[in-house]
């Protein structure tokens, strides 16, 4: 690896991290399969970060696939729309893995759906083109990644269109769109990149464009370079540059892709937006070509069902709003080994306590551990040995955080910048001691007092 | 309730399915993935692995001393922690290996020549003040061997002091412990031990100490297994070598030179083992490089203007009281900047 990027200030690295055994190999080889559309979709009021949106749709009310059906008044959020066609149930609650109890709107399918290599081509499939994203203006670009509902499809779910709107205080000058899949397991960006590169590109194009960026960097991790070779294909005579960073867990963190690509770092507390840059995914951008160009809501998505505690680890399309359940029952069930049932990856992901939640915007893989894999030694003291300093990406004292949180001593983490962490989860990977590190820096982030 | 038993008929007619019953799921917080190479176990397993080659060349070089000191010291680490785990009817902890490591440890410093009590006193003293009354591992502040050598060193003076290394006439077996130490020599005698003697072993000392080929092998082990920290032995042999060069270049033509500083006494012995200590040392690499080279220097200031012949224990002793105040120095700055202070609305 040379020692900078082509034309790029960055190295394609960044200190500290862990690797992690990247188990791709169980899904990566699997082309996207699309599920058939299941017999009842749940679709959840809050499936960003930001505000829910409220019902637009009344029980026993039709709806036709790709109605809007909740929105929100509120500027940080994102209307919600039908995958299939049916009708409206009377609404109901559920639990997401990260704990938030929202309403939903259950719709119980009806009628002729389209479905198999229609759907595909409908929303991936034709033409699209790699240049004239000039043409659209800016504000139009943003309303109708809105009314999408487009939210980040690399697990925070912000809603795009918040991202993507031009700001005269912090002026943009790089769109940086994020392939790098850096959690273990994780294929469904790959398979993405591999099957459907052009409207990753033309939606990059359009999403630049938007919020004024006149560089657009593709960044794909070295695991991955198939993906890497397809894209620059694909955007081949366009002003997008693809570029390859090194495999470390947390690259695709925009704290960490950002240093590595373009030397800059992001402020605690403040977004890439401070440095000038903006960082979507690479599914994003392709349901941004998908918004802009064909005006197709956000209602489907790729989600990896990996792991060795699935029958047949496979690729999917599926629609918002199928059940976990349905998913692992299309991939030839659990195995018998089976203990932990992850939403996410490995790392940052959530274990679900019911297989009967629905699937949401955000969720990018279903990873299945076996007892062998989540194994794990009890819990010790620490021996202050340093590791989790040695790890941390954000050059933190994970130990001492940990500390604080559990003696509910605010001033030692603040002088420890406890609400810097980011929760990655190298420091808890990485002791020793087993101690559960991450979660006492989440409860103690929870129980601070602000200032 | 209702839908509890639709999951189970679910859970149940999956695994009906598929011929087998369904899996337990559990749920926990993440990450849900563990580095399960390395245990603060294997860590302490490592330390002892490491210092193998010492306790081999201990045992060759002091006879039936070495086998009789180390067993004593071990054993009475061992029961120390049981008796006094016990006695604050805390679970029992010698299953981590940390008092038999501070066992042999406490042993390879005294030497050859001290009596069984000394090795008993030292054990109970090394645990129980050194680590329990801190609140047991991972609590303590000061290296726990170190505490109880230098209880022992105060309670027995003659015993450690610099003719202490040296048996009586007619109680000796073991023609090692019939000469000085080296640098007691050289301190007395200005007589300059061959700089081979030194790097294998054949010296007087105590049992750890002798041989630098052997502490470098082990130390370089447990700095490769990234069980002890390199920053610290190498910024302890900068300290060293920055004050035996000024002190060679004070007094030219001597021949007692910096070689002889770095592979005589226990300075590899402590730089490799016992500053390495992760529980006594900063968590922070700057950290670790401040307290190597204050480790080091303060050896050396030792050696030249004290009356001991050792200064490696005191040195530790005092650099271990520093970590504290080193670590809060030391805070690293976040990638991004510290956390900006909150604006008032």
């Amino acid at each position: 690896m040379s020692s900078t990027l082509q034309g790029l200030p960055g190295t394609g690295r960044f200190a500290r991290g862990v690797h992690p055994p990247g188990r791709k190999s169980l899904a990566e080889e699997a082309s996207i399969e699309v599920v058939p559309p299941p017999a009842q979709v749940v679709i959840p009021l809050l499936q960003h970060t930001g505000a829910p949106c409220h019902p637009l749709v009344k029980t026993k009310q039709e709806v036709t696939a790709g109605e809007m059906i909740g929105d929100s008044e509120a500027f940080i959020s994102a209307p919600v729309h039908t995958p299939v066609s049916g009708v409206v149930q009377r609404d109901s609650v559920t639990t997401l893995p990260n704990g938030r109890h929202v309403k939903t709107v259950p719709i119980k399918t009806g009628g002729d759906q389209r479905s198999g290599e229609a759907l595909w081509n409908h929303i991936y499939g034709g033409d699209w083109p790699t240049d004239g994203a000039d043409r659209h203006d800016p504000q139009e670009i943003v309303n109708a990644v809105r009314r999408a509902g487009l939210v980040g499809l690399g697990g925070a779910a912000f809603p795009t269109h918040v991202k993507l709107k031009r700001n005269d205080a912090k002026p943009v000058d790089t769109l940086l769109v994020n392939g790098c899949e850096c959690e273990p397991y994780l294929t469904s960006d790959y398979r993405l990149m591999l099957e459907a590169p052009r409207p990753i590109i033309a939606g990059a194009l359009l999403a630049a464009h938007a919020c004024g960026a006149t560089r657009i960097v593709i960044a794909v991790e070295d695991n991955k370079l198939p993906a890497a070779e397809k894209l620059r294909d694909a955007a081949a005579g366009s002003d997008v540059t693809v570029t390859v960073v090194k495999t470390k867990y947390p690259m695709g963190g925009e704290r960490q892709v950002v240093p590595a690509t373009l030397k800059r770092e992001v402020p605690t507390g403040g977004l890439p937006l401070d440095v000038g840059v903006v960082v979507i995914n690479v599914g994003t951008a392709a349901a941004v070509a998908g918004a802009v160009l064909r005006g197709r809501p956000l209602t489907h998505r790729v989600v990896a069902v990996t792991g060795a505690g699935i029958a047949r680890p496979k690729n999917l399309l599926v629609p918002v709003g199928i059940r976990y359940g349905e998913l692992i029952d299309y991939c030839g069930g659990l195995t018998g080994d089976a203990a932990r049932v992850i939403a996410g990856g490995p790392m940052m992901g959530f274990a679900l306590g019911s297989l009967d939640v629905p699937v949401t915007k955000g969720t990018s893989g279903v990873v299945v551990l076996t007892h062998e894999d989540v194994a794990k030694a009890a819990e010790t003291h620490c021996v202050r040995c340093g590791r989790c300093v040695d790890v941390c990406p954000l050059h933190l004292v994970p130990t001492k955080m940990a500390q604080a949180a559990k003696g509910r001593d605010w001033e030692l983490a603040r002088r420890y910048y406890l609400t810097a962490c980011c929760e990655c989860g190298c420091c808890a990977y990485a002791c020793p001691a087993s101690i559960p590190l991450v979660q006492l820096i989440r409860v103690g982030k929870a129980q601070m007092p602000k200032e | 309730m209702a839908e509890e038993t639709e999951q189970q008929a679910q859970g149940a007619a999956a695994g009906e399915a598929a011929g087998r019953p369904a899996p337990a799921l559990h749920v926990a917080p993440g990450p849900h993935l563990f580095d399960a190479a390395l245990t603060t176990r294997r860590m302490m397993l490592d330390v002892l692995i490491g210092l193998l080659p010492v306790v081999a060349w201990a045992v060759y070089w002091f006879r039936f001393c070495a086998v009789v000191q180390l067993g004593v010291c071990v054993l009475s680490c061992v029961a120390a922690e049981a008796i006094f785990t016990a006695m604050r009817r805390q679970p029992v902890s010698i299953g981590d290996f940390s008092a038999v490591v501070t066992g042999v440890i406490l042993g390879l410093s005294l030497p050859g020549t001290c009596p069984v009590h000394v090795g008993v006193i030292g054990g109970f003293a090394a645990i129980g003040l050194g680590k329990l009354v801190f609140g047991g591992v991972g609590m303590n502040i000061f290296n726990p061997a170190m505490v109880g050598r230098a209880f022992v060193m105060i309670a027995f003076p003659g015993l450690l002091a610099a003719g202490g290394y040296v048996a009586k006439s007619g109680g000796a077996s073991v023609a090692a412990v019939t000469q000085a130490t080296p640098l007691t020599d050289f301190a007395q005698n200005a007589k300059v031990a061959p700089l081979m003697d030194l790097l294998f072993g054949t010296t007087n000392g105590s049992l750890g100490e002798v041989s630098a080929a052997a502490l470098l092998i082990g130390g370089l082990y447990l700095c490769f297994r990234r069980t002890a920290s390199w920053e610290i032995p190498v910024s302890a042999a900068a300290g060293l070598v920055l004050v035996a060069g000024i002190d060679n270049l004070v007094h030219p033509g001597a021949q007692w030179t910096v070689l002889h500083h770095f592979f005589g006494g226990a300075f590899l012995f402590g730089a490799l083992f016992i500053a390495t200590d992760p529980v006594s040392s900063p968590i922070t690499p700057k950290g670790k490089w401040i307290f190597g080279l204050a480790f080091g220097v303060l050896v050396m200031l030792m050696r030249i203007f004290s009356a001991y012949p050792e200064g490696v224990m005191f040195s530790v002793l005092i650099v271990n009281a520093l970590v504290p105040l080193i670590n809060r120095w030391t805070i690293p700055r976040p990638v991004g900047g510290p956390v900006p202070a909150a604006v008032k609305k």
